[in-house]
């Protein structure tokens, strides 16, 4: 039996859980010597107040869409995929890799293959977690940190030593090639009329990312691979006793989740700053766990709440420039959100449930 | 490379193996009751600013050391909340944790100093010093064993001490004392502890407490001696690396004091040596920066040895009703 109708389960647990994690916010900003209400204006004018900041916002919301879909796919198996960061850095090289070595005509089949590229990469290092979870039953918590620091320390090496340009001092990539310069969002809503701010690094990928909530969508809930997929992260042992293998399954979702994290660098990378660069995904891959964990893993929710994290991302930045508060506080709001949606969810849920409990045997 | 340049390395080892040592034996409290804990870096973070900050405003390196351990305590008690109490998912909590450490102490640190979220540098009594053994002088002449005596012994911190201590009173603790039993037990099977009557809440609470204390240590060991001050993200992944440790530990008190010196060792190579050059290949530095985790892998895949976690880890405790 439900102890909750579903509604309540799926909006209103969550906007609470969200409000509390605000409200302590508030009161840590308060506790700096700050008005929380003045952060507040500021972060909402200088992120939604013009286009260009809704061309940063928009951006930032971009990358965790990417994030928090991979997250949330490999969640849907059961698996808790920490390593999207090194998934995203491996996707940033495919990117790389594809636009440095391949000469593209146009960006169109630019980005086809640098998304290819993103997510093969992407893919493989997750790939590796996967399959040690799978056969050889190492925890795919622990795997997927190391892999991480495994990914930084490879890109780290590759930039210095192998991709870096001759002469140059700086650990990047060469710019690449003009033609693979992706479109503004700008270019694209001025071709059917709507104004828009230029230089701002919103572009096309826009609409890879929000295709890709899209298939999610149906792939969790409309295909087979989907229903295996959620069979599997409901009870390991009701889908092996279904036919379902588990192996097969657990690779198959962590290698959509990779390469979902991987996507992101077509994004950052090629989309913004059109080189590779160290630590290209800023701390992206872990974004995508605070987004997921509040879209409560669907991809309408994983749409919002990233839209929401580009705003906090977009704001934080407004707030390190005209207030004095640091970019951190977008840190610790993140953390707060990942608590209360995450591990303190029972807060707000047990008593949640036993008032439902109650109306429900008031009325019989 | 000779002889004096080896002790100048081991030497560096002990003092970067020792935050390593401190918080993979505080990882090893919590684990081994069955609760998992990602949160090492961001209980140590929290340790380090504190104990930076009330260092530097009191003067006083001991005050500092037990704000530290309070600061790092209050995560402790966040996880313990999240994870026993509220049956939540430890793993989340762990990584909100380490994001909440990673921001809050920048905030505080810059609102309390206004030096661009560093702790003002630590001098005089609001540092650990090096202690110096009887006679580590006369017999560092004494060509061989002197210099093992004079630089390896003698000349560390306290908390290098407490530290290496720590490793016998862990192992004592948990394989001599009727707590470590009941610790043991309740991370391998929780209903049987409680069937003997024993309050699994109670003990798994106490896991983490001791966790926090000594993950605390660690955190103010990076603020008060091995540097002096906290500077953002000054834990620099220590946490996972101890973690590392951890799993390469097999859970285990003895073995973590190797691990943990191992991947110390590693750390000192690789602050020492850019590139490695054996001749046949050059190891790049990035290698070496990368071996813990790969190590880690290595032994996680169950190729060299197998680690295997507490049983009952990560699964929050509900009593039959």
């Amino acid at each position: 039996m439900d102890r909750m109708p579903h509604w309540a389960d799926v909006v209103l647990v969550p906007v609470l859980n969200v409000l509390i994690a605000f409200v302590l916010s508030g009161l840590v900003i308060w506790a700096i010597g700050e008005n929380p209400f003045d952060a507040m204006q500021i972060m909402v004018s200088g992120s939604l107040g013009s286009t260009y900041g809704w061309g940063y916002t928009l951006y930032y919301a971009t990358n965790f869409m990417f994030t928090g879909l991979g997250f949330a796919v490999a969640s849907h198996a059961g698996l808790f995929n920490i390593g999207g960061e090194g998934q995203a850095t491996l996707g940033g090289l495919g990117v790389a890799l594809m636009c440095l070595f391949i000469p593209w005509p146009n960006w169109w089949l630019a980005v086809i293959g640098a998304s290819l590229g993103a997510a093969v990469l992407g893919a493989a290092w997750a790939a590796i977690p996967a399959w040690l979870q799978a056969k050889r039953g190492s925890h795919i918590v622990i795997t997927t940190i190391m892999f991480n620091f495994i990914a930084a320390a490879l890109l780290n090496y590759l930039l210095v030593n192998v991709l870096r340009p001759v002469g140059s001092m700086d650990p990047a990539t060469a710019n690449f090639p003009k033609p693979t310069t992706l479109p503004e969002l700008n270019q694209i809503l001025g071709a059917i009329g709507i104004p828009f701010a230029k230089h701002t690094p919103a572009n096309v990928s826009l609409f890879i990312a929000i295709a890709a909530c899209v298939l999610v969508w149906a792939l969790i809930w409309h295909t087979r691979l989907g229903y295996q997929i959620r069979a599997l992260g409901k009870s390991e042992p009701a889908a092996l006793y279904a036919g379902i293998r588990p192996v097969r399954i657990t690779m198959y979702a962590m290698l959509i989740s990779g390469a979902l994290g991987g996507m992101m660098a077509v994004n950052s990378t090629m989309g913004e700053s059109g080189r590779l660069i160290m630590n290209a995904s800023e701390g992206a891959g872990f974004i995508g766990i605070a987004v997921a964990l509040m879209g409560r893993d669907h991809p309408f929710g994983i749409f919002l709440a990233a839209l929401l994290f580009g705003f906090l991302y977009q704001g934080g930045g407004e707030l390190a420039l005209w207030a004095n508060i640091p970019r951190e506080l977008v840190t610790v709001i993140q953390a707060l959100v990942i608590l209360f949606t995450g591990a303190l969810d029972n807060v707000v849920r047990l008593p949640l449930e036993a008032a439902f409990m109650r109306a429900r045997k008031r009325r019989g | 490379m000779d002889y004096a340049s080896i002790i100048e390395i081991l030497d560096s080892t002990v003092r970067l193996g020792t935050p390593l040592l401190l918080a993979c034996l505080a990882g090893l409290f919590s684990e081994r009751s069955g609760i998992f804990d990602i949160g090492l870096e961001g209980k140590m973070l929290v340790s380090a600013m504190m104990s930076g900050a009330v260092a530097a405003v009191t003067g006083d390196v001991w005050l500092g050391l037990l704000a530290g351990i309070g600061a790092s305590i209050i995560l402790a008690l966040i996880h313990g909340l999240a994870s026993i109490t509220f049956r939540g998912n430890q793993l989340i909590s762990g990584v909100a944790i380490n994001f909440l450490a990673s921001g809050i102490t920048v905030l505080i640190a810059q609102s309390w100093f206004q030096q661009g979220g560093r702790t003002p540098s630590l001098s005089g009594g609001g540092r650990f010093h090096d202690i110096v053994w009887p006679f580590a002088d006369q017999i560092g002449r004494i060509p061989g064993i002197g210099p093992i005596y004079q630089n390896l012994i003698s000349g560390h911190t306290i908390l290098v001490y407490v530290a290496f201590l720590c490793v016998p009173l862990t192992w004592w603790t948990l394989y001599k004392t009727r707590f470590g039993l009941r610790l043991r037990a309740v991370g391998e099977n929780p209903a049987a502890v409680d069937t003997a009557g024993i309050s699994v809440i109670r003990m798994r609470y106490t896991a983490v407490l001791i966790c926090g204390v000594l993950s605390g240590i660690a955190g103010a060991y990076l603020a008060t001696s091995l540097s002096a001050g906290f500077v953002k993200e000054m834990t620099a992944g220590r946490g996972y690396i101890a973690l590392a440790a951890l799993i390469f530990a097999k859970w285990r008190p003895w073995y973590a004091l190797g691990s943990t010196m191992l991947f110390g060792l590693l750390e000192a190579i690789s602050n020492r040596y850019q590139n490695i050059d054996l001749g046949v290949i050059v190891l790049p530095v990035q290698f070496m920066q990368a071996l813990p985790y790969i190590l880690t892998v290595i032994i996680l895949a169950g190729f060299v040895g197998k680690a295997i976690p507490p049983r009952a880890g990560g699964v929050p405790y509900v009593k039959e009703r």
